[in-house]
């Protein structure tokens, strides 16, 4: 219990501080129309879960990250673990991650509807342009840490190398897998608020967007609200899963 | 026959700068099976890098090293190697699981490797501790863990490469202990590199001392005629210990007339 409230409490006193503090900038600093207080935003976001809209946009939203992130992910970890391991594939390989990562998945946006319109293939290739190369750089930095004398003793104990790529590298590296997933998925949560923004028929992005449209501040801000909550408990969900999985031995939470 | 030969043993590493460093240089070693060896030097003599071409680890740039005849040709289960540190643990795994390891990789049944890695672990004193990971033991219970390890693989000789030296005075006065008992239960030969004269005077059988490096070699091998249980305080220990400090003596002022002249 008292490890609880340490935990528990401190998050929650944080949010109630942000809540007022919004209040306060709302109502007393700022006061007007454009910057809607909690309350009103809040209640706003009831409406709009009854009527649907906020429940259908968060859903079509959710789905394009983690349809996204998944397959980059799945693309990814491969990758990085063949270029961690292997100096030719890391040489041919450095170049693509090298001159792609600084290409923002937001300007490949242009392309993406370009090539494949505004349906759901442009968000998916977005969101794994977003996820793979952060999977791969920190799977490949995560291969590339063993300790030496890790596989040493493992070669001493006799094992081949496919033994030692099973049993010491993969092990060794989940912990930076992981670490790379947690950040591409941020990645994925800007690149589709800004694509749905751009070219969309639903999400948050086109509910943002087209609330701009019409002047209603306080569907936009019930909708950057979702965003900030979603993210949360994504990322939570996510620690939680590390923590799961490696927690017991690695301080990576 | 010698357990293991080194003939005539040259290691040449090239530094950053182009040049070469000639780490050791004809280097003559034979060691005994059943024999607890230890390899003696200053700092930077070459000792770990005898140790890392029996091992396997590097290969000499030129000599033989042979292990029951047969030529050394890359690391190999019947050479067990305790390092000086914990980062060769594995880390996501219990302490019966880092013991069972290579048993594992033989696919040596569930059961039975269980068995052998308690076995170990009840050797080594670690009775209790089997499902800790080794972030949650002690640096001296770590390395009882990876002298489990290798013992449980059943290996033709152990090679330790200063496996006591991060470890605080009294638990290395410990572990010294164990390691004459173990090594007495199992009889397996020990390659034991240390820069510890008194490490060495209360473990070995034969103490190699080396030459300050570059390109050193054997200067003398110390034949030690203490049996089992060893005393510090005893005439005939500090003897053997006055005997090598002068040889070690030697060595470090060598180095440091070297260094003054400001050669490496």
């Amino acid at each position: 219990m008292k490890r609880w409230g340490r935990d528990y409490g401190g998050t929650l006193a944080g949010f109630a501080s942000m809540f007022l503090l919004w209040h306060v900038a709302a109502v007393y600093v700022v006061g007007s129309a454009l910057f809607p207080p909690p309350a009103a935003v809040i209640v706003r976001a009831g409406a709009l879960l009854r009527d649907g809209t906020l429940l259908t946009n968060t859903a079509v939203s959710l789905q394009r990250i983690l349809t996204g992130f998944l397959a980059g992910s799945l693309l990814g970890i491969p990758i990085g673990l063949a270029m961690g391991s292997f100096a030719p594939v890391r040489r041919v390989l450095d170049p693509y991650t090298e001159f792609l990562r600084f290409i923002p998945a937001v300007a490949m946006i242009t392309v993406a509807v370009i090539w494949f319109g505004i349906g759901e293939t442009s968000k998916l290739f977005l969101i794994i342009y977003a996820t793979v190369f952060v999977v791969v750089l920190n799977t490949a930095a995560g291969v590339a840490s063993i300790a030496r004398n890790k596989i040493r003793a493992a070669q001493s104990l006799g094992a081949s190398r496919l033994q030692i790529f099973r049993h010491v590298a993969l092990p060794a590296t989940v912990p930076h897998i992981l670490t790379g997933m947690r950040l591409a998925m941020t990645n994925s949560f800007v690149t589709i608020v800004a694509a749905e923004l751009v070219a969309a028929n639903n999400g948050l992005g086109k509910m943002l967007w087209d609330a701009r449209l019409y002047m209603l501040v306080n569907d936009i801000f019930v909708a950057l609200l979702t965003l900030g909550l979603l993210g949360f408990v994504i990322d939570r969900i996510f620690r939680w899963c590390i923590f799961m999985f490696a927690g017991r031995y690695s301080p990576v939470v | 026959m010698a357990l293991v030969v080194l003939k005539g043993v040259t290691k040449a590493f090239r530094s950053r700068q182009g040049g070469e460093h000639i780490a050791v240089r004809d280097f003559d070693l034979e060691l005994q099976p059943g024999e607890l060896f230890c390899l003696l030097g200053t700092s930077g003599c070459g000792k770990t890098t005898v140790l890392n071409m029996v091992a396997g680890f590097e290969a000499p740039t030129a000599g033989v090293i042979e292990l029951e005849g047969r030529a050394i040709a890359g690391p190999g289960r019947d050479r067990g190697v305790v390092f000086q540190g914990d980062d060769s643990l594995y880390e996501w795994l219990t302490a019966l699981e880092n013991v069972e390891f290579g048993l594992r990789l033989r696919g040596v049944p569930r059961r039975e490797r269980h068995e052998r890695a308690r076995h170990y672990l009840d050797l080594v004193g670690l009775r209790g501790q089997e499902h800790k990971h080794p972030s949650e033991l002690s640096g001296g219970m770590k390395q009882r863990i990876q002298i489990a390890r290798v013992l449980a693989n059943e290996p033709k000789m152990l090679l330790m490469d200063e496996p006591f030296g991060a470890l605080d005075a009294q638990n290395r006065a410990v572990m010294q202990e164990e390691l004459v008992k173990i090594w007495q239960a199992t009889r397996k030969s020990v390659l034991f590199i240390t820069h510890d004269i008194d490490e060495a005077v209360t473990l070995a059988t034969r103490i190699g001392v080396m030459y300050a490096g570059p390109a050193s070699r054997l200067k003398a091998v110390v034949e030690v005629n203490l049996g089992g249980a060893r005393n510090r305080t005893d005439d005939r220990f500090l003897g053997y210990y006055k005997t090598v400090y002068a040889m070690i003596r030697e060595e470090v002022e060598a180095s440091l007339a070297r260094q003054a002249r400001g050669e490496t």
